[in-house]
């Protein structure tokens, strides 16, 4: 290899500039976003695992079957039935927009644009 | 140049292999997902195979001169979050009030000017048979359901405005800004729209779904909003469309509008 002595030094700067994120947050773990989980209710319309991967795909698949398909019933796996709505039934329990989806939306930097048209709880009692 | 047995096989298996690894990922990418989810009509919902209202104008003018206050209108665009603009010409509205000749531009009978010329038309989304924004609409944001009702998918919709430009009842608004601003209070029930989207009158989807007739038949307190199937040949809309006379807006394009105005 020609320049080797060049090359390889300059390849090792570069790996280290693009890992700095990683090494300046390493070890520090209050990064990692909390969000407020409802105190009342512990269960959600699916298993926590499910929720986290998800939610997106499941609040998806309710709008095009609540609005396309006329069908406003859900019957999650352990057979319990919800309403299909954002704001009268997943808002009833995550009372706070902040403090619930927006803490792990900022983190991965990710802006949903849910809450252009549905009214988050906070908004709304802001707003009377 | 041919290809020989001994690359075709080769080939083959390493295909197989191929295969079978993308299945073994494909199942990775997935696991954790919930298989088996169902989705139903509430059995409190009210059914029917063509919706439709029909609306008495006699009286909901005794019922304007007694007071009602347009009861109809005020609880529709509450429960719906429709804002008050004072621009006419960026207004939403999903019912609103206007004159005979305005509603029935067609009817050349100068006489019946005269008879409705204080008479109290309430207009709407016509949920038509035939619907001419639904034809035009280039993201199937607008489309027809089963029971009639010509609904709007708000997520869908990128705001070209073709539906406007298609409805000839002027049934549809658009949002020229955030709506928010001229919405005064708000009912946290049901969403807002935003800036780019059209809407209009959707018949209370979410308010059928859930056992109840629209907010505006509901709101009426002359009973002058009739709702019901016409499918049903037992349906009060049916019965007093069999009895009295009634006209539809602009029916003569073809639309098969679904709101009929009792007039005798």
């Amino acid at each position: 290899m020609y320049n080797a002595e060049k090359v390889i030094p300059f390849i090792i700067i570069l790996i280290i500039f693009f890992t700095i994120p990683m090494w300046l947050n390493f070890g520090r773990l209050e990064a990692i976003p909390q969000p407020e989980l409802p105190k009342e209710e512990k269960k959600c319309v699916e298993s926590k695992e499910y929720m986290r991967a998800y939610h997106m795909k499941l609040l998806d698949n309710w709008r095009k079957k609540a609005i396309r398909e006329n069908q406003h019933l859900y019957t999650a796996s352990n057979g319990k039935n919800y309403t299909i709505s954002l704001q009268r039934t997943c808002m009833k329990c995550h009372t706070n927009k902040e403090k619930f989806c927006d803490k792990c939306h900022n983190f991965v930097i990710t802006h949903p644009d849910c809450w252009d048209c549905h009214i988050a709880p906070e908004v709304a009692k802001k707003w009377q | 140049m041919a290809i020989k047995r001994r690359d075709f096989l080769k080939l083959t298996g390493l295909t197989l292999v191929g295969t079978a690894a993308s299945a073994a990922v494909g199942d990775l990418l997935t696991r954790g997902e919930v298989k088996a989810q169902e989705y139903a009509t509430p059995p409190e919902a009210l059914k029917g195979k063509r919706w439709a209202m029909v609306i008495d104008v006699k009286k909901c003018k005794e019922g304007q001169k007694k007071g009602c206050g347009k009861k109809c209108i005020e609880v529709c665009h509450y429960l719906h979050n429709v804002p008050s603009i004072p621009d006419k010409k960026k207004e939403i509205k999903w019912i609103w009030e206007d004159e005979f000749e305005h509603a029935f531009p067609e009817q050349t009978d100068e006489y019946l000017e005269e008879i409705f010329k204080d008479v109290p038309f309430m207009l709407l989304c016509n949920q038509c048979d035939n619907p001419p924004c639904v034809r035009v609409c280039p993201t199937k944001a607008t489309f027809k359901r089963e029971d009639g009702i010509v609904m709007m998918d708000f997520h869908r919709c990128i705001g070209c405005r073709f539906c406007m430009a298609a409805c000839p009842y002027g049934s549809r608004s658009f949002n020229w800004f955030d709506p928010r601003k001229y919405l005064k209070k708000v009912n946290p029930e049901y969403p807002t729209r935003t800036k780019g989207v059209v809407e209009k009158c959707l018949f209370c989807y979410e308010r059928l779904a859930q056992g109840k007739l629209p907010a505006c038949v509901e709101a009426c307190p002359e009973k002058a909003l009739i709702f019901g199937d016409l499918a049903d040949e037992n349906s009060e809309v049916s019965k007093i469309l069999k009895e009295r006379v009634a006209l539809r807006r602009k029916a003569e394009l073809g639309t098969g509008p679904a709101v009929f105005y009792l007039i005798d």
